[in-house]
C-alpha cells in the first residue's frame, strides 16, 4: 500500500491508529480516581507528544542514518516558531501559511548551517553545529530584540498583540489561530461514564501532519537516498571511491531534518501563539538527542516512541510532590516511609531534569539500541523461553527451515 | 600512448622526499604491476592517482585527461577504481546493497536526489547488482550483514563492487595482503578471470613476488620514490638493480 | 590606550577561565581521546567547593548576649561562627574571610577524586566506543552533576566574596601615569592561571611522567607497546585535568557568583576555544582561550555594541565558524588529530 511494503504498512497503520485514538488510550483512568494523575490524555500534553514526535523523526533522519550528531536543532525548530508567530501578527491566524513558512524558513537556515558545519564531520561538526545554534540563541534572546529593530522580542517572547496590523484577520473571528475556522483551542469532552476523553482540535491537527511526515520518513528511510545516507554513515571513504560525492547529500538530510524541526516549531506556534528563545537552547537540541536515542536511533518508529515517553514522563514527574509521595507511600511504617520520600524527592517535581540525565547515561551505556532494541531483546527472551517451554530444544532444527 | 601516463611526479613530505621524477605509462587492457620495497613510495603514487594527494610536480594523465586537482569521486567518475589494502565496504548495509551502491553511482553520477522512489523498485538496478553479485560467486550471500562476512568475501564484493562501474582502470593496493596462500590463489585466479573476460586495465601494487609473477604483463620497479626499471616480468626477475633495490632492504 | 589596555585586562579574567578548561579539556582529548561534556560540570563543582568551605567555615552557633539587648529590650541573640570561638575572633574571621583561597586546599584533592572516580567509573568504558557516545554519555553526566549541585544549593547565584584585603581596586594605571582602576582579584585571578597553566606545563615538560604522557598523545599505541602503563598514567591525567578545571571555578566564585548552570555555560565556549586553538594542541588551546576572552572583552565595549548590537554575544561563535572554515585545524591543530 502506499508504495510501502508490508512490514512498513503495518507500521504505518499502527501509528495511525495510535495516534487517531490517542485520547482514549491516553485517558485510561477514570477522571475522578486516584489513577486520574497519570492520564495523559489532555490536549496540551498530547499536542506536545506528536509535535516532538516529529521533531524527533526529522532528526533521526539526519542523526540515524548519516550518525552525523547535531547538537544545534532546536535553533530550527525556534526559528519555525518565530517565522509562524509573525504570520500570525502580520497577516492571518489562519495555521496553514504560518506552518508553510515555518518550514520555509527553518529550511533556509538550515541550509547556511548545514553548508558551513558539514564541510567537518565527526566531532567538529557536532560544536559547529553547537556553536551555531547558541550564536542564534544569543541573536534571538538579545540581539534582535533592541528597540530599534526587534524581531523576536527578547526575553518575553514574540507574541500577538491587539494592535498588529493582521491584515486578513476578521474582527468576527476570535483571536487564536485557526485552520479555516476550526479554533486550535477548540475542544470536545466526551464523556462516558465516570471517563472523559478530550477531542481537540490542534491535536488532530498535529497528528495527521506526524502521520504525514512519518510517511515521508518511511519512504526515505527505505529510498536510494536513504540507502545512500546509511552508506555515509558505514564508509565514507569507499563512498568517496564509488564516485559519490557524499556532502550534497548529508547537506539534503541536514536540510529535510531541518525542515522537520522548523514544522514542529511551526505547529507549536499554531498550538499556543508564542515564540520564545529558550526553545532554542543547546538544553533543548540535547533532548531531541536524547528521545532519538531512548527510543532508538536508525529506526522509524523509535524516535516517535522516544519523544512519547520522555514528554509522558516529564509531565507525570513534575506532578509529584511530596504530598502525593506520601500518599503513595503510605503503607509503609512512618519512619520508612519518610524515609523512602526523601529518597525519591530529588528526582521528582523540579528534580525531573536530574532523572533525565540520569536516564541519558543509562541508555548510553546500558541501551544504545534505545527502547527498540529493548523491545527487541525482550521479544527474543519471551520467543525463546516459550519455545523451549512448549517444545524443548530439540525441534531447533526444524527452525532451520524458515 | 598508455591509457594511464605519470610524468615527472614528484612529492615531498616536509624534508622527506617520497616521489621523484615518477614516469610511467599503464597500457590500455594490460596487467602493470608496481613493486618495490618498503617505503617506495608505492602508496604514495596510488594515492596522487586518485587524487587523495595532490602531487608537487609533475602531471597525471587518465585517457587524455589530467586527474590533479580532482577529488577522488571525479576521479572515480572519470572509471577508475580503486581497491583498498584492507577491503574497504560498507559494513552495515546488507551485501546487496554494497553492490547497488556502486550501480547507482554508475547510473545516476556523484549526486541525485532520489528521496521518494522505492530502492527495490529501480528493475536496472537491482538486476544489475544481482548479475554481479551471481559474477562474484556470492549469490547465496546476498542478504547478509556485509561487516560479517570472512575477509576473503570482504575482498570479493569490494572488487566486485568496482567492477560494477565498469570502470576501465582498476587500481588494487597490495589485494592479498595478510591472506592466507588459499585466499590468495584465489584472488589471483579471480583477477586473471576479470582482465581476461573484461575490457578492464588493472594496475596493482603488491608485495608478494608470487601474485606480481602470476599476473603482470609489465613491471615497475619503484624505490626510494623513483622508478628503477619498467620491463616485461621474465626480465626483471634476474635484473640486478631490483636484487640491489630488495637485498638491501634486508641487509 | 588606556581605554584598550583596561579591555585586554577585562579579557584576561575570562580568558584565564576559558584557557583552564580548554587546558584541561584537550589534556583529556589529547591523552584519552573522549570527548568531555562534562567538564564544565567539573568547574562548576570546583566553584561550589569554595561555597561549601565558606559556608562550613562560617556554621555558627546562638549566644544570648547577656548586656546587650535588641530593640525591644529583648535580650540580644549574637552567632559566633564556631571558628571564632576556637581560633580567636581575629585568627578565626580572618580564616572565613581568606576562605576562597583556602578552598584551593580543599579543592584539590575533591576534583581528583572526582576525576578519578569519573575516570575509573564512566569513562574508562568509552574509550572504544563512538565519539557520538562519549559526548552523549558526559553531556548526561554533566545534566546529573549540574541537577544534584541545584538541588541542594539552589538555582540562585551565591555571593562568594574574597578576602577584603584583595576585593579591592587597584589603580594599574599609576605606574605609566594614568588612571587604569582595576579590581585587585581580577589580578589574582589572572596570575593564579597564569601560574597553573605554567605548572601543568613544566610538569609535562620536565617529568618523565609528563615525557611520557606526551608520548602517549602523540602515538598512544606505540607508547602502551613499550610496557609502560599508559592507562593508569592516563587515569592520573585525568583527574589533573580534572582539578585545573575545578581551581579555575574556585577562584573564579568570587568574579562570577556560583550558579548551577555556570559549568554548562563556560563549557559551551570552551569546547569553541579548543576547536579554534586546534584539538589536541594545548598551547593553541592556552592562545586561543585569552585570545577570545580580550576579544569578547573588546566586543562589548560600549562602541562595539552601538556599532553591531549585541556583537558581544555572537562573536566568539563568529570567530569559530570563520576559524574552523579557513584554517580547519585550528590555530595550532596537529594533523591527522580526529581526521576522518
Amino acid at each position: 500500500m502506499l508504495g510501502l511494503n508490508k512490514k512498513d504498512t503495518t507500521l504505518l497503520i499502527a501509528v495511525a491508529v495510535l495516534t487517531m485514538f490517542a485520547p482514549f488510550f491516553l485517558n485510561p483512568f477514570p477522571s475522578d480516581s486516584a489513577m486520574a494523575q497519570f492520564n495523559a490524555g489532555y490536549p496540551d500534553l498530547m499536542q506536545r507528544f506528536v509535535i516532538f514526535g516529529i521533531f524527533a523523526i526529522g532528526f533521526n533522519i539526519l542523526f540515524g542514518l548519516t550518525g552525523y550528531l547535531s547538537f544545534g536543532h532546536a535553533a530550527f525548530l525556534g526559528v519555525g516558531s518565530y517565522a509562524a508567530v509573525w504570520i500570525f501578527k502580520l497577516f492571518t491566524y489562519n495555521v496553514v501559511p504560518a506552518i508553510i513558512l515555518a518550514v520555509i524558513v527553518a529550511a533556509v537556515f538550515s541550509v547556511l548551517m548545514g553548508y558551513v558545519s558539514l564541510r567537518r564531520s565527526g566531532i567538529y561538526f557536532s560544536i559547529l553545529t553547537l556553536a551555531f545554534a547558541q550564536m542564534m540563541f544569543a541573536l534571538a534572546y538579545s540581539v534582535l530584540s533592541n528597540p530599534k529593530f526587534n524581531l523576536t522580542n527578547g526575553e518575553t517572547g514574540l507574541q500577538v498583540y491587539p494592535n498588529d496590523p493582521q491584515m486578513f484577520h476578521p474582527d468576527s473571528m476570535q483571536d487564536f489561530p485557526h485552520l479555516f475556522g476550526l479554533y486550535m483551542n477548540s475542544t470536545y469532552t466526551m464523556n462516558v461514564g465516570p471517563w472523559a476523553f478530550d477531542f481537540n482540535t490542534g491535536y488532530y491537527l498535529c497528528a495527521v501532519v506526524l502521520l504525514a511526515v512519518f510517511y515521508l520518513a518511511i519512504r526515505i528511510f527505505r529510498s536510494p537516498f536513504g540507502m545512500m545516507l546509511r552508506a555515509i554513515k558505514s564508509n565514507q571513504t569507499r563512498l568517496n571511491y564509488t564516485g559519490l560525492n557524499p556532502r550534497p547529500y548529508t547537506l539534503a538530510a541536514f536540510v529535510i531534518s531541518g525542515a522537520y524541526a522548523g514544522l514542529a516549531g511551526g505547529l507549536m506556534a499554531a498550538m499556543d501563539p508564542l515564540a520564545g528563545a529558550e526553545r532554542m537552547q543547546w538544553t533543548a537540541s540535547g533532548e531531541v538527542v536524547l528521545m532519538t536515542i531512548l527510543g532508538g536511533t536508525g529506526t522509524l518508529i523509535g524516535p516517535v516512541l522516544g519523544a512519547g515517553f520522555i514528554k509522558y514522563f516529564e509531565n507525570i514527574f513534575s506532578k509529584i510532590n511530596d504530598a502525593v509521595l506520601h500518599q503513595w507511600f503510605a503503607f509503609l511504617p512512618d519512619g520508612l516511609e519518610d524515609f523512602v520520600v526523601f529518597l525519591i524527592h530529588p528526582f521528582v517535581g523540579k528534580g525531573w531534569h536530574l532523572t533525565l540525565g540520569i536516564l541519558f547515561m543509562l541508555v548510553v551505556i546500558f541501551l544504545p539500541g534505545g527502547l527498540v532494541e529493548g523491545g527487541q531483546r525482550i521479544g527474543k527472551w519471551i520467543k525463546s523461553r516459550g519455545k523451549s517451554k512448549d517444545t524443548g530444544p530439540k525441534t531447533e532444527p526444524a527452525e532451520l527451515g524458515e | 600512448m598508455g591509457i594511464l601516463e605519470v610524468k615527472d611526479v614528484g612529492k615531498r613530505f616536509g624534508g622527506l622526499q617520497a616521489l621523484g621524477d615518477v614516469n610511467l605509462s599503464v597500457k590500455e587492457n594490460s596487467v602493470h604491476a608496481i613493486i618495490g620495497p618498503n617505503g617506495a613510495g608505492k602508496s604514495t603514487l596510488l594515492n596522487c592517482l586518485v587524487g587523495k594527494l595532490i602531487p608537487d610536480t609533475g602531471s597525471v594523465m587518465f585517457d587524455g585527461q589530467s586527474v590533479l586537482g580532482r577529488t577522488p569521486y571525479e576521479i572515480n567518475q572519470m572509471g577508475i577504481s580503486r581497491v583498498f589494502q584492507t577491503p574497504e565496504i560498507f559494513g552495515d548495509l546488507s551485501v546487496m546493497e554494497n553492490m547497488m551502491i556502486p550501480c547507482f553511482a554508475k547510473r545516476d553520477g556523484s549526486f541525485r536526489m532520489h528521496a521518494i522512489e522505492n530502492m527495490m523498485s529501480e528493475k536496472d538496478i537491482v538486476e544489475k547488482a544481482e548479475a554481479m553479485l551471481v559474477d562474484m560467486n556470492m549469490a547465496d550471500k546476498r542478504d547478509m550483514h556485509a561487516a560479517s562476512m570472512s575477509r576473503g568475501d570482504k575482498r570479493r564484493l569490494e572488487i566486485g563492487m568496482c567492477l560494477a562501474q565498469e570502470p576501465r582502470l582498476l587500481l588494487l593496493d597490495e589485494p592479498t595482503a595478510g591472506m592466507a596462500r588459499a585466499d590468495t590463489n584465489n584472488t589471483i585466479d579471480l583477477l586473471k578471470q576479470i582482465s581476461d573476460e573484461r575490457d578492464i586495465t588493472i594496475a596493482i601494487i603488491e608485495h608478494d613476488m608470487h601474485v606480481v609473477f602470476s599476473l603482470a604483463q609489465r613491471i615497475t620497479v619503484l624505490a626510494q620514490g623513483t622508478p628503477l626499471v619498467e620491463d616485461d616480468p621474465e626480465n626483471i626477475k634476474g635484473h640486478p638493480k631490483v636484487r640491489e633495490a630488495y637485498l638491501g632492504e634486508s641487509a | 590606550m588606556d581605554a584598550i589596555l583596561l579591555q585586554i585586562l577585562n579579557g584576561l579574567d575570562k580568558g584565564s577561565a576559558y584557557a583552564l578548561i580548554a587546558l584541561g579539556l584537550t589534556l583529556i582529548f589529547g591523552t584519552l581521546g573522549v570527548v568531555n561534556f562534562a567538564h564544565g560540570a567539573l568547574f562548576m563543582i570546583g566553584a561550589f567547593c569554595a561555597v561549601t568551605l565558606q559556608r562550613f567555615l562560617s556554621l555558627s552557633f546562638e549566644t544570648i548576649s547577656e548586656t546587650e539587648k535588641d530593640f525591644l529590650g529583648n535580650p540580644l541573640k549574637v552567632e559566633t561562627p564556631y571558628v571564632e570561638s576556637w581560633f580567636g575572633t581575629e585568627v578565626g574571621s580572618s580564616i572565613i574571610d581568606w576562605s576562597v583561597p583556602l578552598s584551593i586546599l580543599l579543592a584539590i584533592p575533591i576534583m581528583m577524586l572526582v576525576g578519578l572516580i569519573m575516570e575509573r567509573g564512566l569513562i574508562k568504558h568509552f574509550y572504544k566506543r563512538e565519539h557520538a557516545d562519549q559526548i552523549l554519555v558526559t553531556f548526561g553526566l554533566a545534566i546529573v552533576l549540574q541537577e544534584i549541585v541545584k538541588y541542594y544549593f539552589g538555582a540562585n547565584p551565591i555571593q562568594t566574596p574574597a578576602p577584603d584585603a584583595l576585593s579591592g581596586v587597584a589603580n594599574l594605571g599609576a605606574w605609566f601615569g594614568f588612571e587604569l582602576a582595576y579590581p585587585v582579584w581580577r589580578i589574582v585571578y589572572f596570575c593564579f592561571a597564569a601560574l597553573v597553566i605554567f605548572g601543568v606545563f613544566a610538569f609535562l615538560q620536565f617529568t618523565t611522567f609528563g615525557m611520557v604522557v606526551r608520548a602517549g598523545m602523540a602515538d598512544r599505541e606505540t607508547v602502551g607497546l613499550l610496557g609502560i602503563n599508559i592507562d593508569r598514567r592516563f587515569t592520573i591525567m585525568f583527574a589533573i585535568a580534572a582539578a585545573v578545571a575545578g581551581l579555575a571555578g574556585v577562584m573564579y566564585a568570587p568574579i562570577n557568583p556560583p550558579n548551577y548552570h555556570m559549568g554548562m555555560d563556560f563549557l559551551v565556549l570552551s569546547f569553541v576555544v579548543v576547536v579554534v586553538g586546534g584539538m589536541g594542541s594545548l598551547p593553541g588551546a592556552v592562545l586561543a582561550g585569552f585570545m577570545l576572552g580580550i576579544l569578547e572583552s573588546f566586543a562589548s565595549t560600549t562602541w562595539a555594541t552601538t556599532t553591531i548590537p549585541g556583537i558581544n554575544q555572537i562573536i566568539i561563535y563568529l570567530v569559530a565558524i570563520i576559524v574552523l572554515l579557513t584554517r580547519p585545524r585550528g590555530l595550532m591543530g596537529r594533523k591527522g588529530v580526529m581526521e576522518e
